[in-house]
């Protein structure tokens, strides 16, 4: 038996133990094998700070463990009945579990102190330049810069086929998005963090911030970037089945940079709050629909407008969408109390609104003829 | 007296006998660790390669909380249970547990319990979707409708814990043989009084939890739901306010466990018993005031960030005079590797490593970096698995000769012990460095720097999944055609009153309380 024990060692598991190997090897090559092992001492003061302090924890467990498991596996090793070792018969010292009572307990003061420093800057929330509120929705955040009056949605621009394996996936795979929150370099940004559904978390790696935006709550955090460039996070906490889906992606940009653009996004959201007046055909409103839909309500009611049976009732061939307008409307701005429908009235503008509401009541072979325009949508709002 | 087991199928529907009933908890508890092991398999396979293959992401969701419910509820407390039912009653020298009847109930509850949460696997809408941690809102506005069976399922899985609990509880303080002062109790029967008293208080409360759920989702309440005045930050104290010591419900009696297998197999006895059963107390105790470090991001005031980092801490204290007293044990003992020692070394070295996981968690700071990423599945799975499997694992070798007067086969313990240390590695090691370098948890699909190091780890999940059906063709090979033992003494330096009795342990024992001096 322990001879087969050894043909099923060499056999079956060192094929196993060797691919890990092979996939290392093959890491190092591509050169992602630095990334994906350690933390990232990022680019803001406070996740330096957290670096440092994860880095000396890191080693006074090494330290310690080392220590431990030499004087176990010398045991193991020489201290053995096959070798003939007899064993003392010492089973108690008072003295000894003092001293391993009271040395770990100090080591844990000296860490506390770093560690308590930290979590005082982490909070220290005052004086900043630029505040931003961020919402998680299911699942898709939106940013607002406060006192400013541009606010937009920055969903997830991976496509479905790269998902579903129909397409390559692209460098930046599930870490990308429509648009992008932009931040000036060098200056104190206060985020303002809350949910208007489930609690999601988010989680920039490199500025070491991560907090929850929990519904009726809103969490303070801050961070002071001081390096250009691109960043990307995700969602970190479990938020329904597009967890996985959407990620955090900030610009850091020089300040003048992102003074000009704030000047676009302002002109932009005037022009659109202008587009709230207009008439349009009902092409345009089906086409902008179309993209409407497949951001924001395809990953319940599936971009064919089917839901998924049992759980996201179906719009193709919907009682809503067949039915009278205003229920249809009200649905879409007020969202259904008590269930995952949420209230889109204030996420998406009434030029939006009135475009998928359009597309919703023409496409997939629903063909109402209604064509909503988004005064209809903004009577209906005042309305209220 | 001296009638024997009842024929046939009402032998096990009506037993009293704690042996019958040790056996069935400990065959209930092994097919629903195969259960949820399959759900985990379900999920590394989903997460071999990026982008979705297998399942949609709403079914993955369903995996992951089946697979933590299964296994914390299904699997890992009921065998701690059964060893339980088996072992005290023969370690205290007590004819049986003090409350039989009861035992027959909590253990038969049980399966109904276990079949209530399978079925929704097939309802309409799916089954819980929402971990097993379970957040509000979440899991009540925003819940399949199964949400009602899996609240009913909890509060059978409740009552059942705690009267097993409260059984154990009666029969190591009234059933002692004479002469078997506290102090002189194996430390299994130690951690396990001290465990029936952690569940006692928190069962409740996770009842209370589920409760507020169900009036939420049913009866119009909003105890969770902001809109209607509520507090979604509430629901996670009331969980983690049982959920904390629940984990170390699920350590305390594989910390007996250990206490027994490494003083056999070293030929020495324990070192330091009596610090052994101050140090279960006191990480009892600390387990009751340190919940809130589930939560450090969700946005406490920076005093309560501060309180829970200190307090949890120092749960490192009395969790290191454990592994000391363990490593001191071994030392200059007459160490023997048979494979119930393989894994209680295997246990202290991956717990430690667990543990240190743990410090490193402790630390609100940098806690929120590691908060819901993969370093922290890493580090539970190397204290739930590494910690509770393996020395239950341990523990089953450990005793089946006396259960069933047959010996295991060692060489194929071996194996499956080298599998599934190897293994167990291989999966979850590759996680800390997925975590560090930003993969958050329960992820349906990942960013493709992460492809690797996923791959690798599904690799090793396969491996610990194979070493579990060895483990399980070594146990029925045994109790069906393992080759027959008689001497009540199984190992050489095994102590204790269950070594007296004749193997394998007969029907009724200790009729007659022995004497203990």
């Amino acid at each position: 038996m322990l001879a087969n024990a050894k043909q099923f060692i060499m056999r079956v598991l060192a094929p196993f133990l060797l691919f890990p190997l092979a996939v290392a090897a093959q890491a190092q090559q591509d050169g992602t094998w630095r990334e994906v092992l350690n933390m990232t001492p990022g680019v803001t003061e406070v996740s330096r700070q957290i670096y440092d302090l994860h880095m000396l924890i890191l080693w006074i467990c090494v330290a310690i463990g080392t220590a431990v498991f030499a004087v176990m596996f010398y045991s193991v090793i020489v201290h053995r009945k096959s070798r003939g070792y007899k064993a003392a018969n010492f089973h108690e010292s008072t003295t000894v579990e003092i001293i391993w009572t009271v040395v770990p307990a100090l080591i844990l003061v000296l860490i506390a102190i770093p560690a308590t420093t930290t979590l005082v800057n982490l909070y220290d929330t005052s004086d900043a330049e630029l505040d931003v509120k961020v919402t998680g929705y299911q699942w898709r955040w939106q940013y607002e810069y406060l006192g400013e009056g541009v606010q937009f949605m920055s969903d997830l621009s991976s496509s479905n086929d790269q998902i579903y394996n129909r397409e390559d996936k692209g460098e930046f795979y599930l870490a990308e998005v429509t648009e992008p929150l932009v931040i000036p370099v060098d200056t104190k940004v206060r985020f303002l963090i809350t949910s208007n559904d489930v609690i999601h978390s988010w989680w920039m790696t490199d500025f070491g911030v991560k907090r929850d935006a929990v519904p009726g709550y809103i969490n303070e955090t801050w961070a002071r970037v001081d390096k250009t460039g691109v960043y990307r996070g995700y969602c970190a906490e479990l938020c329904g089945q597009g967890h996985a889906f959407m990620p955090v992606v900030v610009h850091v940009v020089e300040k003048d940079e992102f003074a000009q653009w704030l000047d676009e996004k302002k002109t932009e959201a005037e022009a659109l709050r202008e587009m709230a007046s207009q008439q349009f055909t009902k092409e345009e409103l089906m086409a902008r629909g179309e993209g409407v839909h497949n951001r924001t309500c395809a990953a319940c009611h599936q971009t064919s407008g089917e839901g998924i049976t049992g759980v996201f009732p179906a719009i193709k061939g919907g009682a809503k969408a067949l039915g009278p307008v205003a229920d249809h409307m009200d649905i879409v701005v007020n969202g259904s109390p008590g269930t995952a429908m949420q209230a889109f009235g204030g996420q998406l503008s009434e030029v939006d609104i009135a475009a998928v509401l359009t597309y919703q009541r023409n496409a997939w072979g629903n063909d109402t003829g209604d064509v909503v325009q988004p005064v209809d949508v903004l009577m209906f709002k005042q309305g209220q | 007296m001296a009638h024997g087991p009842a024929k046939g199928i009402s032998r096990w529907l009506f037993t009293t006998n704690h042996k019958d009933i040790g056996t069935l908890y400990l065959w209930f508890s092994f097919a629903m660790f195969f259960l949820g092991g399959f759900f985990a398999m379900v999920i590394r396979a989903e997460l071999f390669a990026p982008g979705m293959q297998l399942v949609d992401p709403n079914f993955f969701n369903q995996m992951t909380t089946m697979h933590g419910l299964v296994m914390v509820f299904g699997a890992i407390m009921p065998a701690f249970v059964g060893l339980a039912n088996w072992m005290i009653p023969l370690q205290i020298g007590a004819p049986d547990m003090a409350l039989p009847r009861m035992n027959n109930l909590s253990f038969w509850i049980l399966p109904c319990a276990f079949i209530i949460l399978a079925s929704t696997l097939f309802m309409e809408g799916g089954a819980p979707n929402f971990g097993w941690t379970f957040y509000a809102p979440l899991s009540t506005t925003y819940a399949p409708a199964s949400v009602n069976y899996f609240i009913f399922a909890i509060h059978i899985m409740g009552v059942s814990s705690i009267m097993g609990s409260i059984n154990i509880i009666a029969t190591v303080l009234n059933m002692r043989a004479p002469g078997m002062t506290l102090m002189k109790m194996p430390m299994f029967a130690w951690t396990w009084l001290i465990t029936g008293f952690l569940l006692v208080a928190v069962m409740p409360v996770l009842a209370g939890a589920v409760t507020m759920m169900l009036m939420d989702i049913n009866f119009g309440t909003s105890f969770f739901d902001a809109a209607g005045g509520g507090d979604p930050v509430l629901f996670q104290h009331v969980f983690w306010f049982f959920g904390h010591p629940e984990v170390y419900i699920i350590i305390l009696p594989a910390f007996g466990v250990i206490s027994a297998i490494i003083p056999t197999f070293s030929r020495k006895p324990l070192f330091g018993y009596s610090s052994m059963v101050y140090a279960t107390a006191a990480i009892a105790f600390l387990s009751f005031i340190v919940w809130a470090h589930h939560m450090f991001t969700v946005g406490m005031p920076i005093a309560g960030e501060l309180y829970f980092m200190y307090a949890t801490m120092l749960i490192a204290v009395p969790t290191g005079v454990k592994v000391f007293n363990w490593v001191t044990t071994m030392f200059r003992g007459s160490i023997s590797l048979e494979t119930p020692m393989l894994f209680a070394i295997a246990f202290v070295i991956l717990f430690t490593i667990g543990g240190f996981t743990g410090v490193m968690l402790s630390l609100a700071p940098a806690d929120i970096q590691y908060h819901d990423t993969y370093f922290v599945v890493a580090h539970f799975h190397y204290v739930m698995v590494a910690g509770a499997v393996f020395s239950g694992t341990g523990a089953v070798y450990y005793w089946l000769p006396k259960w069933c007067g047959r010996m295991y086969n060692e060489a194929l313990g071996k194996v499956q012990f080298w599998l599934a240390f190897i293994g167990f590695n291989i999966a979850f090691f590759p996680q800390h460095f997925l975590g560090l370098a930003g993969m958050p948890r329960r992820y349906a699909d990942y960013s493709l720097q992460f492809a690797d190091w996923n791959m690798v780890s599904s690799v090793g999940a396969f491996m610990y999944g194979a070493a579990q059906v060895l483990f399980l063709y070594n146990v029925l090979s045994t109790v069906i055609a393992g080759r027959k033992v008689t001497e009540p003494k199984t190992w050489e330096g095994a102590e204790g009153l269950e070594w007296t009795v004749p193997t394998p342990a007969p029907y009724h024992t200790f009729t007659t309380p022995p004497e203990v001096k």
